[in-house]
């Protein structure tokens, strides 16, 4: 586990760059992870953010299907939002654990 | 050693029994969400799992089939799995059972995966035997090739193709 600084906050973070404890997330640290990225955020990407901190809180088990039936996008939004690996992507913007479904 | 992570899968679906059609949707889809690209091949009875009328009804085999239990985990008698409906009714309890794992119908599968830049094609000697046309194929279908057009795709460096 490593200390890291980003938008003027400490985090940890693990080898892959999951944030280990959600609760130190904000949306300031989600632009600035965004941005290293390639990514600028949108109220849609804070929206799709927000669901699955929420569902993950809740001890769910996050898939890109639970995402498609979310009412927030559509499956093809959600690739297009977080390009290459969506859920996984999404996840580390969020804060959040790496998902572990297969789905 | 240089790595080289995997960049391209083919997958080739020759069977249409309930599990072996899912290990390959798993496979795609999985592809598919690590950003890895994915093209889907079906072939003979594999045709079955892409074909409109019988996508949905896909069966696990109750006869022929050693590893298959009873709910309470007891082994399935092969004379029970010859019974009328036998067969039908162990298919649709799997397939319940796949759903609270979020693991959706063939064809929400195969939308999920094109969804996600997937792309699915049916064989062509295949589809000329059981007389299959483009129309009787799902839309996710983006057309019917040759065996020489499928190896057209396998180009490139970290591309593997996986049969099942």
């Amino acid at each position: 586990m490593a200390e890291k600084t980003i938008a003027g906050q400490i985090i940890h973070i693990n080898d892959e760059g999951y944030m280990t404890n959600p609760a130190e997330w904000n949306k300031e640290i989600a632009i600035e992870m965004a941005k290293e990225e390639g990514i600028t955020l949108t109220e849609k990407h804070f929206a799709i953010l927000e669901y699955l901190r929420e569902k993950t809180l809740k001890g769910e088990t996050l898939t890109i299907r639970k995402v498609g039936a979310s009412g927030i996008v559509d499956i093809k939004e959600f690739y297009q939002l977080f390009p290459g690996a969506p859920l996984k992507l999404a996840s580390k913007l969020a804060g959040i654990s790496k998902p572990t479904s297969c789905v | 050693m240089e790595n080289n992570p995997l960049k391209k899968v083919l997958i080739i679906c020759a069977k249409a029994n309930l599990e072996d059609v899912y290990a390959a949707l798993v496979l795609a889809n999985g592809a598919v969400m690590e950003g890895i690209e994915a093209k889907l091949f079906f072939t003979f009875f594999g045709l079955d799992a892409i074909t409109k009328k019988r996508m949905n009804k896909l069966h696990t085999a109750t006869v022929g089939n050693p590893a298959l239990r009873m709910p309470g985990g007891l082994p399935f008698p092969t004379l029970l799995g010859t019974i009328p409906l036998v067969e039908a009714g162990v298919s649709v309890m799997m397939k319940k059972e796949m759903n609270k794992l979020d693991i959706p119908p063939v064809k929400e599968f195969l939308e999920m995966i094109t969804a996600g830049g997937g792309e699915v094609y049916a064989c062509k000697l295949a589809a000329d035997m059981f007389k299959l046309k483009k129309e009787d194929f799902t839309e996710e279908v983006i057309d019917i090739i040759t065996v020489g057009q499928f190896y057209e795709m396998a180009g490139g460096q970290g591309t593997q193709i996986i049969f099942v």
